[in-house]
Protein backbone atom coordinates (compact mmCIF):
# COMPACT_ATOMS: atom_id res chain seq x y z
CA UNK A 1 0.00 0.00 0.00
CA UNK A 2 1.44 3.37 -0.95
CA UNK A 3 1.60 5.86 1.87
CA UNK A 4 -1.73 7.62 2.14
CA UNK A 5 -1.59 11.35 2.64
CA UNK A 6 -4.69 11.87 4.70
CA UNK A 7 -4.76 15.64 4.22
CA UNK A 8 -6.88 15.26 1.10
CA UNK A 9 -7.92 12.86 -1.62
CA UNK A 10 -6.08 14.93 -4.23
CA UNK A 11 -2.85 15.10 -2.22
CA UNK A 12 -2.80 11.36 -1.89
CA UNK A 13 -3.72 10.39 -5.41
CA UNK A 14 -1.41 12.95 -6.98
CA UNK A 15 1.68 12.01 -4.96
CA UNK A 16 4.80 12.01 -7.12
CA UNK A 17 4.78 9.87 -10.25
CA UNK A 18 1.47 8.32 -9.46
CA UNK A 19 -0.80 10.06 -11.94
CA UNK A 20 0.50 8.78 -15.24
CA UNK A 21 -1.63 6.45 -17.30
CA UNK A 22 -4.50 6.53 -14.84
CA UNK A 23 -8.05 7.48 -15.71
CA UNK A 24 -11.68 7.46 -14.74
CA UNK A 25 -14.07 6.18 -17.40
CA UNK A 26 -17.77 6.91 -17.31
CA UNK A 27 -20.54 6.04 -19.73
CA UNK A 28 -20.40 9.70 -20.78
CA UNK A 29 -16.67 10.22 -21.22
CA UNK A 30 -13.34 9.82 -19.52
CA UNK A 31 -10.76 11.92 -17.71
CA UNK A 32 -7.06 11.19 -17.33
CA UNK A 33 -6.03 11.83 -13.75
CA UNK A 34 -2.91 13.79 -14.67
CA UNK A 35 -5.09 16.26 -16.59
CA UNK A 36 -6.57 17.24 -13.22
CA UNK A 37 -3.18 18.65 -12.18
CA UNK A 38 -3.63 21.45 -14.67
CA UNK A 39 -7.38 21.67 -14.97
CA UNK A 40 -10.61 21.80 -13.05
CA UNK A 41 -14.01 20.23 -13.53
CA UNK A 42 -15.43 23.13 -11.56
CA UNK A 43 -14.60 25.75 -14.18
CA UNK A 44 -11.85 27.28 -12.07
CA UNK A 45 -14.32 28.21 -9.32
CA UNK A 46 -12.96 25.90 -6.62
CA UNK A 47 -11.91 28.84 -4.46
CA UNK A 48 -15.54 29.98 -4.15
CA UNK A 49 -16.34 26.67 -2.49
CA UNK A 50 -13.55 26.77 0.08
CA UNK A 51 -14.92 26.28 3.60
CA UNK A 52 -18.46 25.76 2.35
CA UNK A 53 -20.96 22.95 2.77
CA UNK A 54 -21.47 21.71 -0.78
CA UNK A 55 -24.51 19.83 -2.01
CA UNK A 56 -23.14 17.61 -4.78
CA UNK A 57 -26.00 16.76 -7.12
CA UNK A 58 -24.84 15.52 -10.51
CA UNK A 59 -26.45 13.28 -13.04
CA UNK A 60 -23.08 11.89 -14.10
CA UNK A 61 -21.11 9.65 -11.76
CA UNK A 62 -17.92 10.76 -13.47
CA UNK A 63 -18.71 14.41 -12.78
CA UNK A 64 -19.35 13.50 -9.14
CA UNK A 65 -16.02 11.69 -8.91
CA UNK A 66 -14.13 14.67 -10.33
CA UNK A 67 -15.86 17.08 -7.97
CA UNK A 68 -15.09 14.87 -4.97
CA UNK A 69 -11.40 14.78 -5.89
CA UNK A 70 -11.33 18.57 -6.09
CA UNK A 71 -13.49 19.33 -3.06
CA UNK A 72 -11.92 17.09 -0.41
CA UNK A 73 -9.73 19.23 1.85
CA UNK A 74 -11.26 22.38 0.40
CA UNK A 75 -14.96 22.21 1.24
CA UNK A 76 -16.03 22.05 4.88
CA UNK A 77 -18.60 19.44 4.08
CA UNK A 78 -19.66 17.52 0.96
CA UNK A 79 -23.20 16.16 0.85
CA UNK A 80 -23.27 13.29 -1.65
CA UNK A 81 -26.67 13.21 -3.26
CA UNK A 82 -27.51 9.68 -4.46
CA UNK A 83 -29.26 9.54 -7.84
CA UNK A 84 -32.49 8.23 -6.35
CA UNK A 85 -32.88 10.82 -3.58
CA UNK A 86 -36.56 11.76 -3.72
CA UNK A 87 -37.16 15.42 -4.57
CA UNK A 88 -39.40 15.76 -1.52
CA UNK A 89 -36.43 15.04 0.79
CA UNK A 90 -34.02 17.50 -0.82
CA UNK A 91 -35.09 20.57 1.22
CA UNK A 92 -34.74 18.56 4.45
CA UNK A 93 -31.25 17.40 3.49
CA UNK A 94 -30.17 20.90 2.51
CA UNK A 95 -31.46 22.41 5.75
CA UNK A 96 -30.14 19.68 8.04
CA UNK A 97 -26.67 19.64 6.55
CA UNK A 98 -26.43 23.44 6.48
CA UNK A 99 -25.76 23.49 2.74
CA UNK A 100 -24.45 26.83 1.42
CA UNK A 101 -23.29 25.89 -2.08
CA UNK A 102 -24.44 23.69 -4.94
CA UNK A 103 -22.35 21.76 -7.44
CA UNK A 104 -24.40 20.40 -10.31
CA UNK A 105 -23.96 19.26 -13.90
CA UNK A 106 -27.51 20.16 -14.85
CA UNK A 107 -28.22 23.10 -17.11
CA UNK A 108 -30.64 24.44 -14.54
CA UNK A 109 -30.72 23.11 -10.99
CA UNK A 110 -34.03 21.63 -9.85
CA UNK A 111 -36.24 24.21 -8.10
CA UNK A 112 -36.09 22.13 -4.89
CA UNK A 113 -32.32 22.49 -4.86
CA UNK A 114 -32.34 26.17 -4.10
CA UNK A 115 -29.41 26.76 -1.80
CA UNK A 116 -27.81 29.86 -0.40
CA UNK A 117 -24.36 30.63 -1.78
CA UNK A 118 -22.71 29.89 -5.09
CA UNK A 119 -24.01 27.49 -7.72
CA UNK A 120 -21.06 25.95 -9.52
CA UNK A 121 -21.32 23.91 -12.69
CA UNK A 122 -19.39 20.67 -12.85
CA UNK A 123 -18.21 19.53 -16.26
CA UNK A 124 -16.27 16.66 -17.78
CA UNK A 125 -14.51 19.29 -19.92
CA UNK A 126 -11.72 20.49 -17.66
CA UNK A 127 -11.12 24.23 -17.53
CA UNK A 128 -7.40 24.93 -17.92
CA UNK A 129 -5.48 26.38 -14.99
CA UNK A 130 -3.94 24.96 -11.84
CA UNK A 131 -6.38 25.40 -8.97
CA UNK A 132 -5.06 25.95 -5.48
CA UNK A 133 -5.80 22.56 -3.97
CA UNK A 134 -4.07 23.20 -0.70
CA UNK A 135 -5.96 21.22 1.90
CA UNK A 136 -6.87 23.40 4.86
CA UNK A 137 -9.79 21.43 6.20
CA UNK A 138 -10.63 17.91 7.21
CA UNK A 139 -13.70 17.71 5.01
CA UNK A 140 -16.79 15.92 6.29
CA UNK A 141 -18.37 13.57 3.77
CA UNK A 142 -22.12 13.18 4.26
CA UNK A 143 -23.52 9.91 2.95
CA UNK A 144 -27.13 8.87 2.88
CA UNK A 145 -28.18 5.41 3.94
CA UNK A 146 -30.10 3.19 1.56
CA UNK A 147 -33.06 0.95 2.10
CA UNK A 148 -34.89 3.15 4.54
CA UNK A 149 -38.27 4.74 4.08
CA UNK A 150 -38.99 8.33 4.98
CA UNK A 151 -36.30 10.96 5.15
CA UNK A 152 -32.81 9.58 4.55
CA UNK A 153 -30.38 9.26 7.42
CA UNK A 154 -27.28 11.36 6.90
CA UNK A 155 -24.07 9.78 8.08
CA UNK A 156 -20.88 11.75 8.75
CA UNK A 157 -17.57 10.35 7.51
CA UNK A 158 -14.11 11.72 6.74
CA UNK A 159 -11.60 10.55 4.17
CA UNK A 160 -9.80 8.72 6.99
CA UNK A 161 -12.87 6.79 8.15
CA UNK A 162 -13.91 6.01 4.57
CA UNK A 163 -10.50 4.79 3.48
CA UNK A 164 -9.56 3.14 6.77
CA UNK A 165 -10.27 -0.34 5.46
CA UNK A 166 -7.66 0.13 2.76
CA UNK A 167 -4.96 0.21 5.37
CA UNK A 168 -5.95 -3.30 6.37
CA UNK A 169 -4.19 -6.33 5.00
CA UNK A 170 -5.17 -7.99 1.80
CA UNK A 171 -6.29 -4.94 -0.14
CA UNK A 172 -5.14 -5.27 -3.72
CA UNK A 173 -2.81 -2.46 -4.74
CA UNK A 174 -1.03 -1.33 -7.86
CA UNK A 175 -2.31 -0.63 -11.34
CA UNK A 176 -5.62 -2.39 -10.81
CA UNK A 177 -8.52 -1.40 -13.04
CA UNK A 178 -11.51 -1.26 -10.76
CA UNK A 179 -15.19 -1.21 -11.49
CA UNK A 180 -18.44 -1.47 -9.62
CA UNK A 181 -22.11 -1.85 -10.39
CA UNK A 182 -22.72 0.45 -7.43
CA UNK A 183 -23.18 4.18 -7.70
CA UNK A 184 -20.13 5.88 -6.19
CA UNK A 185 -22.36 8.17 -4.15
CA UNK A 186 -23.27 5.23 -1.97
CA UNK A 187 -20.93 3.69 0.56
CA UNK A 188 -20.15 0.54 -1.43
CA UNK A 189 -19.37 2.40 -4.63
CA UNK A 190 -17.44 5.12 -2.82
CA UNK A 191 -15.17 2.45 -1.35
CA UNK A 192 -14.25 1.45 -4.89
CA UNK A 193 -13.64 5.04 -6.03
CA UNK A 194 -11.27 5.45 -3.09
CA UNK A 195 -9.56 2.12 -3.62
CA UNK A 196 -8.96 2.97 -7.25
CA UNK A 197 -7.79 6.54 -6.69
CA UNK A 198 -5.80 6.10 -3.45
CA UNK A 199 -4.47 2.67 -4.38
CA UNK A 200 -2.85 3.76 -7.63
CA UNK A 201 -5.43 2.31 -10.01
CA UNK A 202 -8.09 3.43 -12.46
CA UNK A 203 -11.85 3.04 -12.47
CA UNK A 204 -14.71 2.25 -14.86
CA UNK A 205 -17.94 3.77 -13.56
CA UNK A 206 -21.41 2.36 -14.06
CA UNK A 207 -24.43 4.42 -14.95
CA UNK A 208 -27.96 4.17 -13.61
CA UNK A 209 -29.68 4.01 -16.99
CA UNK A 210 -27.27 1.58 -18.60
CA UNK A 211 -28.31 -2.01 -19.34
CA UNK A 212 -26.34 -4.65 -17.46
CA UNK A 213 -25.03 -6.20 -20.67
CA UNK A 214 -23.83 -2.82 -22.01
CA UNK A 215 -22.00 -2.14 -18.75
CA UNK A 216 -20.38 -5.58 -18.76
CA UNK A 217 -19.25 -5.12 -22.38
CA UNK A 218 -17.81 -1.71 -21.56
CA UNK A 219 -16.01 -2.95 -18.42
CA UNK A 220 -14.77 -6.02 -20.26
CA UNK A 221 -13.49 -4.00 -23.21
CA UNK A 222 -11.45 -1.80 -20.84
CA UNK A 223 -10.01 -4.89 -19.19
CA UNK A 224 -11.41 -4.42 -15.70
CA UNK A 225 -9.50 -6.53 -13.19
CA UNK A 226 -11.26 -5.79 -9.90
CA UNK A 227 -15.02 -5.52 -9.64
CA UNK A 228 -17.57 -5.14 -6.85
CA UNK A 229 -21.33 -5.53 -6.57
CA UNK A 230 -24.14 -6.86 -4.42
CA UNK A 231 -25.14 -10.52 -4.74
CA UNK A 232 -28.21 -9.22 -6.61
CA UNK A 233 -25.95 -7.36 -9.07
CA UNK A 234 -23.93 -10.52 -9.57
CA UNK A 235 -26.94 -12.80 -10.10
CA UNK A 236 -28.14 -10.35 -12.70
CA UNK A 237 -24.69 -10.16 -14.32
CA UNK A 238 -24.38 -13.93 -14.55
CA UNK A 239 -27.69 -14.04 -16.41
CA UNK A 240 -26.22 -11.82 -19.10
CA UNK A 241 -24.38 -13.31 -22.08
CA UNK A 242 -21.95 -10.40 -21.64
CA UNK A 243 -20.74 -11.85 -18.33
CA UNK A 244 -18.10 -13.61 -20.44
CA UNK A 245 -16.72 -10.23 -21.48
CA UNK A 246 -15.27 -9.84 -17.98
CA UNK A 247 -12.01 -11.52 -17.02
CA UNK A 248 -11.69 -10.36 -13.44
CA UNK A 249 -8.84 -11.24 -11.08
CA UNK A 250 -10.79 -10.05 -8.09
CA UNK A 251 -14.52 -10.27 -7.50
CA UNK A 252 -16.02 -8.66 -4.43
CA UNK A 253 -19.53 -8.91 -3.00
CA UNK A 254 -21.06 -6.68 -0.36
CA UNK A 255 -24.27 -4.99 0.66
CA UNK A 256 -26.38 -8.12 1.03
CA UNK A 257 -25.87 -11.61 2.38
CA UNK A 258 -23.55 -13.57 0.09
CA UNK A 259 -25.03 -17.04 0.24
CA UNK A 260 -23.19 -20.21 -0.70
CA UNK A 261 -25.04 -20.47 -3.98
CA UNK A 262 -23.83 -17.15 -5.45
CA UNK A 263 -20.29 -17.75 -4.15
CA UNK A 264 -20.23 -21.15 -5.88
CA UNK A 265 -21.64 -19.75 -9.11
CA UNK A 266 -19.00 -17.02 -9.23
CA UNK A 267 -16.25 -19.50 -8.42
CA UNK A 268 -17.20 -21.71 -11.36
CA UNK A 269 -17.86 -18.80 -13.73
CA UNK A 270 -14.64 -16.91 -12.95
CA UNK A 271 -12.26 -19.68 -11.88
CA UNK A 272 -9.24 -17.39 -12.19
CA UNK A 273 -10.63 -14.77 -9.80
CA UNK A 274 -10.21 -14.31 -6.10
CA UNK A 275 -13.72 -14.11 -4.70
CA UNK A 276 -14.21 -12.09 -1.57
CA UNK A 277 -17.33 -11.16 0.30
CA UNK A 278 -17.21 -8.24 2.65
CA UNK A 279 -19.38 -6.90 5.38
CA UNK A 280 -19.78 -3.15 5.26
CA UNK A 281 -22.45 -0.62 6.05
CA UNK A 282 -22.69 3.14 5.65
CA UNK A 283 -22.63 3.57 9.41
CA UNK A 284 -20.25 0.82 10.52
CA UNK A 285 -17.80 1.03 7.64
CA UNK A 286 -16.02 -2.04 6.36
CA UNK A 287 -16.16 -4.68 9.09
CA UNK A 288 -14.29 -7.57 7.57
CA UNK A 289 -13.79 -9.54 4.42
CA UNK A 290 -13.89 -13.27 3.83
CA UNK A 291 -11.90 -14.94 1.08
CA UNK A 292 -12.30 -18.65 1.72
CA UNK A 293 -15.26 -19.04 -0.63
CA UNK A 294 -17.62 -20.02 2.15
CA UNK A 295 -20.74 -18.15 3.24
CA UNK A 296 -20.68 -16.57 6.67
CA UNK A 297 -17.53 -15.64 8.57
CA UNK A 298 -15.23 -17.33 11.08
CA UNK A 299 -16.46 -17.04 14.67
CA UNK A 300 -12.88 -16.22 15.66
CA UNK A 301 -13.34 -12.71 14.20
CA UNK A 302 -15.79 -11.92 16.99
CA UNK A 303 -14.35 -10.92 20.35
CA UNK A 304 -10.79 -10.54 19.10
CA UNK A 305 -8.94 -7.86 20.99
CA UNK A 306 -6.32 -5.57 19.58
CA UNK A 307 -7.64 -6.01 16.05
CA UNK A 308 -8.37 -3.07 13.74
CA UNK A 309 -12.02 -3.84 14.16
CA UNK A 310 -13.73 -5.05 17.33
CA UNK A 311 -16.89 -7.06 16.83
CA UNK A 312 -19.39 -8.47 19.26
CA UNK A 313 -22.80 -10.06 19.03
CA UNK A 314 -25.49 -8.69 21.33
CA UNK A 315 -29.04 -10.07 21.25
CA UNK A 316 -28.19 -11.73 17.95
CA UNK A 317 -27.10 -8.58 16.15
CA UNK A 318 -23.59 -7.79 15.00
CA UNK A 319 -21.93 -4.73 16.57
CA UNK A 320 -18.78 -3.15 15.23
CA UNK A 321 -16.26 -0.70 16.63
CA UNK A 322 -13.39 0.66 14.56
CA UNK A 323 -11.81 3.80 13.24
CA UNK A 324 -13.83 3.23 10.08
CA UNK A 325 -17.21 3.73 11.65
CA UNK A 326 -19.00 6.96 10.87
CA UNK A 327 -18.76 9.76 13.41
CA UNK A 328 -22.46 10.46 13.88
CA UNK A 329 -25.76 11.15 12.19
CA UNK A 330 -26.66 14.68 11.18
CA UNK A 331 -29.88 16.18 12.44
CA UNK A 332 -31.18 17.19 15.83
CA UNK A 333 -33.61 14.37 16.39
CA UNK A 334 -31.33 11.69 15.12
CA UNK A 335 -30.64 8.58 17.07
CA UNK A 336 -27.31 7.70 18.59
CA UNK A 337 -25.02 6.09 16.03
CA UNK A 338 -22.56 4.51 18.46
CA UNK A 339 -23.28 3.08 21.90
CA UNK A 340 -21.40 4.02 25.07
CA UNK A 341 -18.70 1.50 24.26
CA UNK A 342 -18.19 2.99 20.80
CA UNK A 343 -19.94 0.16 18.94
CA UNK A 344 -22.31 0.59 15.99
CA UNK A 345 -25.30 -1.75 16.08
CA UNK A 346 -25.52 -2.94 12.48
CA UNK A 347 -29.06 -4.37 12.83
CA UNK A 348 -27.78 -7.39 10.93
CA UNK A 349 -28.74 -10.59 12.73
CA UNK A 350 -26.22 -13.44 12.91
CA UNK A 351 -26.40 -17.03 14.10
CA UNK A 352 -23.52 -19.21 15.26
CA UNK A 353 -23.36 -22.62 13.57
CA UNK A 354 -20.27 -24.57 14.49
CA UNK A 355 -17.21 -22.36 14.14
CA UNK A 356 -18.87 -19.86 11.82
CA UNK A 357 -21.36 -17.06 12.04
CA UNK A 358 -24.02 -16.76 9.34
CA UNK A 359 -26.11 -13.73 8.55
CA UNK A 360 -29.78 -14.54 8.91
CA UNK A 361 -31.34 -11.20 8.00
CA UNK A 362 -32.14 -7.70 9.15
CA UNK A 363 -33.68 -6.91 12.48
CA UNK A 364 -37.21 -5.80 11.75
CA UNK A 365 -37.48 -7.83 8.54
CA UNK A 366 -38.72 -10.72 10.60
CA UNK A 367 -41.78 -12.74 9.66
CA UNK A 368 -43.83 -13.92 12.62
CA UNK A 369 -45.64 -17.23 12.05
CA UNK A 370 -47.77 -18.00 15.07
CA UNK A 371 -45.15 -16.50 17.38
CA UNK A 372 -42.19 -18.16 15.68
CA UNK A 373 -39.79 -15.72 14.08
CA UNK A 374 -38.29 -16.19 10.65
CA UNK A 375 -35.68 -14.19 8.76
CA UNK A 376 -36.63 -14.19 5.06
CA UNK A 377 -32.97 -14.27 4.03
CA UNK A 378 -32.40 -17.55 5.84
CA UNK A 379 -35.16 -19.22 3.82
CA UNK A 380 -33.97 -17.59 0.58
CA UNK A 381 -30.48 -18.99 1.15
CA UNK A 382 -31.94 -22.52 1.21
CA UNK A 383 -34.21 -22.00 -1.81
CA UNK A 384 -31.32 -20.50 -3.78
CA UNK A 385 -29.29 -23.71 -3.41
CA UNK A 386 -31.86 -25.61 -5.48
CA UNK A 387 -30.24 -26.12 -8.89
CA UNK A 388 -33.28 -24.84 -10.79
CA UNK A 389 -33.45 -21.55 -8.88
CA UNK A 390 -31.82 -18.29 -9.95
CA UNK A 391 -32.95 -16.11 -7.07
CA UNK A 392 -35.80 -15.87 -4.60
CA UNK A 393 -37.62 -13.40 -2.40
CA UNK A 394 -39.30 -14.64 0.75
CA UNK A 395 -42.03 -12.51 2.24
CA UNK A 396 -44.88 -12.60 4.71
CA UNK A 397 -48.40 -13.33 3.65
CA UNK A 398 -51.20 -12.42 6.00
CA UNK A 399 -53.00 -15.41 7.41
CA UNK A 400 -56.10 -15.63 9.60
CA UNK A 401 -54.80 -18.65 11.51
CA UNK A 402 -51.17 -17.91 12.29
CA UNK A 403 -51.05 -14.16 11.65
CA UNK A 404 -48.62 -14.67 8.79
CA UNK A 405 -47.16 -17.37 6.62
CA UNK A 406 -43.95 -17.58 4.66
CA UNK A 407 -44.33 -17.42 0.88
CA UNK A 408 -41.61 -17.38 -1.75
CA UNK A 409 -41.37 -15.66 -5.12
CA UNK A 410 -38.89 -17.63 -7.18
CA UNK A 411 -37.07 -16.79 -10.43
CA UNK A 412 -36.06 -19.97 -12.26
CA UNK A 413 -32.99 -20.55 -14.39
CA UNK A 414 -35.21 -21.93 -17.13
CA UNK A 415 -38.93 -22.66 -17.53
CA UNK A 416 -40.20 -25.81 -15.74
CA UNK A 417 -39.71 -29.00 -17.72
CA UNK A 418 -43.16 -30.11 -18.92
CA UNK A 419 -41.97 -33.69 -19.38
CA UNK A 420 -41.13 -33.80 -15.67
CA UNK A 421 -44.46 -32.58 -14.37
CA UNK A 422 -44.08 -28.89 -15.11
CA UNK A 423 -44.50 -26.07 -12.62
CA UNK A 424 -46.43 -28.08 -10.05
CA UNK A 425 -43.80 -30.79 -9.77
CA UNK A 426 -41.03 -28.22 -9.51
CA UNK A 427 -42.90 -26.31 -6.78
CA UNK A 428 -43.21 -29.54 -4.80
CA UNK A 429 -39.53 -30.28 -5.36
CA UNK A 430 -38.48 -26.87 -4.05
CA UNK A 431 -40.68 -27.35 -0.99
CA UNK A 432 -39.12 -30.78 -0.36
CA UNK A 433 -35.72 -29.16 -0.70
CA UNK A 434 -36.70 -26.61 1.99
CA UNK A 435 -38.13 -29.26 4.30
CA UNK A 436 -34.86 -31.16 4.20
CA UNK A 437 -33.03 -28.35 6.00
CA UNK A 438 -35.55 -26.00 7.59
CA UNK A 439 -37.96 -26.34 10.50
CA UNK A 440 -41.52 -26.64 9.23
CA UNK A 441 -42.68 -23.12 10.09
CA UNK A 442 -39.87 -21.70 7.92
CA UNK A 443 -40.85 -23.71 4.85
CA UNK A 444 -42.88 -21.56 2.44
CA UNK A 445 -46.58 -22.37 2.36
CA UNK A 446 -46.70 -21.27 -1.26
CA UNK A 447 -44.05 -21.03 -3.98
CA UNK A 448 -44.81 -18.63 -6.84
CA UNK A 449 -42.75 -18.60 -10.01
CA UNK A 450 -42.07 -15.05 -11.21
CA UNK A 451 -40.17 -13.67 -14.18
CA UNK A 452 -38.02 -11.25 -12.20
CA UNK A 453 -37.63 -9.53 -8.85
CA UNK A 454 -37.44 -5.79 -8.43
CA UNK A 455 -34.01 -4.40 -7.64
CA UNK A 456 -33.80 -1.19 -5.60
CA UNK A 457 -31.51 1.67 -6.65
CA UNK A 458 -29.08 0.48 -4.00
CA UNK A 459 -28.51 -2.72 -5.98
CA UNK A 460 -30.27 -4.83 -3.40
CA UNK A 461 -33.46 -6.85 -3.83
CA UNK A 462 -36.36 -4.54 -3.10
CA UNK A 463 -38.03 -5.59 0.13
CA UNK A 464 -41.33 -3.96 0.87
CA UNK A 465 -40.59 -3.38 4.54
CA UNK A 466 -36.84 -2.90 4.27
CA UNK B 1 -63.32 -29.60 -9.39
CA UNK B 2 -65.95 -29.04 -6.70
CA UNK B 3 -65.24 -27.03 -3.56
CA UNK B 4 -65.58 -30.24 -1.55
CA UNK B 5 -62.99 -32.16 -3.53
CA UNK B 6 -60.61 -29.17 -3.59
CA UNK B 7 -60.80 -28.91 0.20
CA UNK B 8 -60.32 -32.65 0.72
CA UNK B 9 -57.39 -32.71 -1.66
CA UNK B 10 -55.64 -29.91 0.27
CA UNK B 11 -56.21 -31.68 3.61
CA UNK B 12 -54.55 -34.80 2.24
CA UNK B 13 -51.72 -32.96 0.53
CA UNK B 14 -50.83 -30.79 3.51
CA UNK B 15 -51.03 -33.76 5.90
CA UNK B 16 -48.59 -35.61 3.69
CA UNK B 17 -46.24 -32.64 3.34
CA UNK B 18 -46.29 -32.00 7.07
CA UNK B 19 -45.91 -35.67 7.94
CA UNK B 20 -49.17 -35.81 9.87
CA UNK B 21 -51.43 -38.84 10.25
CA UNK B 22 -54.83 -37.77 9.05
CA UNK B 23 -58.00 -39.14 10.65
CA UNK B 24 -60.62 -40.50 8.21
CA UNK B 25 -62.16 -37.50 6.45
CA UNK B 26 -65.81 -37.71 7.38
CA UNK B 27 -68.15 -34.73 7.64
CA UNK B 28 -68.47 -35.10 11.41
CA UNK B 29 -64.69 -35.16 11.97
CA UNK B 30 -63.81 -32.47 14.52
CA UNK B 31 -61.08 -30.37 12.90
CA UNK B 32 -58.95 -30.22 16.03
CA UNK B 33 -58.97 -34.02 16.14
CA UNK B 34 -58.05 -34.41 12.48
CA UNK B 35 -54.33 -34.77 13.21
CA UNK B 36 -53.56 -31.36 11.71
CA UNK B 37 -52.21 -28.45 13.75
CA UNK B 38 -52.62 -24.70 13.31
CA UNK B 39 -49.71 -24.37 10.88
CA UNK B 40 -51.36 -27.02 8.68
CA UNK B 41 -54.66 -25.14 8.74
CA UNK B 42 -52.88 -21.88 7.99
CA UNK B 43 -51.34 -23.45 4.90
CA UNK B 44 -54.63 -25.02 3.81
CA UNK B 45 -56.41 -21.66 4.12
CA UNK B 46 -53.70 -19.91 2.05
CA UNK B 47 -53.75 -22.55 -0.69
CA UNK B 48 -57.55 -22.63 -0.81
CA UNK B 49 -57.54 -18.87 -1.24
CA UNK B 50 -55.29 -19.33 -4.28
CA UNK B 51 -57.40 -22.21 -5.64
CA UNK B 52 -60.90 -20.88 -4.93
CA UNK B 53 -60.29 -17.14 -4.75
CA UNK B 54 -61.87 -16.82 -1.32
CA UNK B 55 -60.70 -16.68 2.28
CA UNK B 56 -63.89 -16.94 4.37
CA UNK B 57 -61.85 -16.76 7.59
CA UNK B 58 -60.75 -13.22 6.80
CA UNK B 59 -63.85 -12.20 4.88
CA UNK B 60 -66.45 -13.03 7.47
CA UNK B 61 -67.33 -11.19 10.63
CA UNK B 62 -69.18 -14.31 11.65
CA UNK B 63 -68.16 -15.56 15.07
CA UNK B 64 -68.86 -19.20 14.28
CA UNK B 65 -65.77 -20.66 12.80
CA UNK B 66 -66.15 -24.21 11.50
CA UNK B 67 -65.78 -26.99 14.03
CA UNK B 68 -66.18 -30.10 11.93
CA UNK B 69 -64.91 -30.93 8.48
CA UNK B 70 -68.50 -30.68 7.23
CA UNK B 71 -68.72 -27.14 8.63
CA UNK B 72 -65.40 -26.28 7.02
CA UNK B 73 -66.53 -27.43 3.57
CA UNK B 74 -69.84 -25.61 3.99
CA UNK B 75 -67.93 -22.48 5.05
CA UNK B 76 -66.03 -22.49 1.75
CA UNK B 77 -69.04 -23.48 -0.35
CA UNK B 78 -71.00 -20.52 1.05
CA UNK B 79 -68.10 -18.14 0.44
CA UNK B 80 -67.45 -19.39 -3.07
CA UNK B 81 -71.05 -18.91 -4.18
Amino acid sequence: MPQIDWSSLWNSLSAADRLARRALWGVDGSVALDDLAGGSSLGGRLEELRGRCVFLATRSQLAAALALIELDGVARRIVLCPPDLAAEHVPYVIATAGVDALVSDRAAPDPGESTPGPVVACSLKLAPGAPDRQARLRTEWILMTSGTTGAPKMVVHTLASLAGAMMARGTPVGPALWSTYYDIRRYGGLQILLRATLGGGSLVLSSAGEAMSDFLERAGARGVTHILGTPTHWRSALMSPAAHALKPQYVRLSGEIADQSILDHLRSFYPQAKIVHAFASTEAGVGFEVGDGRAGFPASLVGQTGANVDMKVVDGSLRIRSSRTAARYLGEQSEVLVDAGGYVDTGDMVELRGDRYFFVGRRGGIINVGGLKIHPEEVEAVINTHPGVRVSLVRARKNPITGALVVADVVLNSPPDETKGGAQALQREILEHCRASLPRHKVPAVVNFVVSLAMAASGKIARRNA
Amino acid sequence: MSVRSTVLEQFKLVAKEQDKTLAPLTDDLVLLESGLDSLCFAIIVARLEDALGVDPFSATAEANFPVTLGDFIQFYEDAAN
